[in-house]
């Protein structure tokens, strides 16, 4: 089991339970977190599953592709160093305690 | 409102996200949320894509069991509904009736069977079970002939292909993705899937379908082991067509998706709603116009907000390595001009209508945007931005 806390733009947090091998976005529709949208369900088309990784764990979610980045800087809120889609995050036993900020808007 | 009974008929993406943004919306009263098919609802597009690859449902499931019994939000699966009784306000199901204060339509659309002698003997790519016969015919066979070059029938072109098979295409039309893409975009696709191996027969409807393979209009049989209908869809418009609704290639809709009865909206596949660009009525096959139809069906019911449709359509279809990427609603009509970075802009006069692209997010995210911003760009005012818009 892991446990993934998502931050909202209010402060406010919500901690799940996930298995190792999802996504940072299925866990959070999973839990109906608010703010991720995850439109094309994890294809990398519409850039709607953004999450700011807390910098504390920024070296253990890996690099973001080309293609991530570049649906990333057109994203509906600002990229980040930190910012990240979702969807391509898959989570490991390695992850438990990750913390993810949900950005402002995403569409 | 907020202790009205809403309830959905199709249980597909757009159906689900119209429970999902009810709730996110505030409506607190009951919701239910009824399929005709027997799985939770699950992400159509991977079934011509990962899905054959992989075969892993679970990955397609939008959301677990848990999820509507936390948000309270009833389940009803596998059940048929069979009509619509307007005057007293509910649905005819295969178990019973159901009363509605709103009503919302997703009810999608099935595969196109034209009347072709043998037809019965070629496999669907439309359902999860289709998808899942398929996958277990395919490790059977050593060819397959795919009826369609449409977007289905070439993502999973490219995928039996991958896995080795021998495959034929036979499109009736001159190209392929006629309906839907450029001249430019369909021959660039022509030359990929041929460099994969794949066969395409342009101009070569088929007129049968025989225990070994489909005979074309042309009198040439293709052999295979395996046939695959991929022809296109047809709107179940006819639950809503039965009950007096106004249809027209789909539920006819106004600009905030209500049908004839302002208490039934539409949405998605089955929907025919006015172009927000032309004021058209156009029926868009897409997770993006099923999404964002529900999630201004569910604002409207549940915070009043009487909205007009704006999103701007978005498509994608992964073939082999190529994904390609439209931004717009271009019709076969509009004009093409190629860019010299692979980029085809489409033009309905001097007015942008879509661009599409292929393995070029940024390009694409950025036509989004710009489609989005107010009045749709022209010509000279993209040139005077430094937009190549005459063909190289």
């Amino acid at each position: 089991m892991v446990k993934v806390t998502y931050i909202q733009p209010d402060g406010s947090e919500t901690t799940v339970d996930a298995a190792a091998g999802e996504s940072v976005m299925q866990v959070a529709l999973n839990n109906n977190i608010a703010g991720i949208i995850a439109e094309c369900g994890g294809s990398m088309a519409c850039a709607t599953c953004h999450v700011y990784v807390a910098e504390d764990w920024l070296g253990k979610t890996g690099s973001r592709s080309e293609s991530e980045e570049d649906m990333l800087d057109c994203a509906a809120s600002e990229m980040k160093e930190t910012s990240r889609l979702s969807c391509q995050i898959t989570l490991t036993e390695a992850h438990d305690g990750l913390r993810v900020h949900v950005p402002e808007e995403q569409v | 409102m907020t202790t009205a009974h809403i309830v959905i008929v199709g249980a597909g993406q757009g159906g689900l996200q119209a429970a999902v943004s009810l709730r996110q919306e505030g409506h607190s009263g009951p919701i239910t949320l009824i399929g005709a098919e027997q799985h939770l609802p699950y992400q159509r597009p991977p079934l011509s894509k990962d899905y054959l690859k992989t075969g892993e449902a679970d990955a397609l499931r939008l959301r677990p069991q848990s999820f509507f019994d936390d948000q309270n939000i009833t389940l009803l699966l596998g059940c048929k509904v069979t009509q619509i009784d307007r005057a007293a306000q509910r649905v005819v199901h295969e178990n019973g009736t159901l009363g509605y204060d709103h009503l919302i339509l997703a009810t999608g659309t099935r595969n196109l069977r034209p009347p072709i002698p043998g037809l019965d003997r070629a496999l669907d790519l439309r359902t999860l079970d289709d998808a899942g016969a398929l996958r277990k015919a395919m490790t059977e066979a050593q060819s397959v002939a795919i009826i369609g070059g449409g977007f289905i029938g070439l993502e999973f072109a490219a995928v039996a292909r991958g896995l080795g098979l021998e495959v034929t295409v036979a499109e009736a039309a001159l190209r392929l993705m006629a309906r839907v893409v450029s001249q430019a975009m369909s021959e660039r696709f022509l030359a990929m899937h041929r460099d994969m191996g794949t066969t395409v027969l342009l101009g070569a409807p088929v007129t049968e379908v025989t225990d070994t393979g489909i005979v074309l209009a042309s009198g040439e049989t293709v052999s295979a082991d395996l046939v695959v209908l991929a022809a296109g869809v047809r709107p179940n418009s006819e639950l809503a067509a039965e009950a007096g609704l106004e249809t027209e290639n789909g539920v006819r809709t106004d600009a905030q998706l209500l049908t004839s009865d302002p208490m039934i909206s539409a949405l998605g596949d089955c929907a025919a709603f006015p172009d927000p660009a032309t004021g058209l009525l156009v029926r868009l096959e897409s997770v993006q116009a099923a999404t964002d139809h529900a999630r201004l069906i569910a604002r409207r019911l549940a915070k009043k907000t009487p909205d007009s449709y704006a999103a701007v359509p978005w498509f994608w279809s992964n073939q082999g390595d190529s994904k390609l990427q439209i931004a717009g609603f271009a019709i076969p009509e509009h004009d093409e001009v190629s860019r010299e970075d692979g980029a085809v802009l489409r033009f309905a006069g001097e007015v942008l209508s879509a661009v599409e692209t292929v393995n070029d997010p940024r390009t694409h995210m950025m036509a989004r945007k710009l489609l989005a911003s107010g009045a749709p760009p022209t010509r000279d005012k993209l040139k005077s931005q430094g937009y190549q818009v005459s063909s190289t």
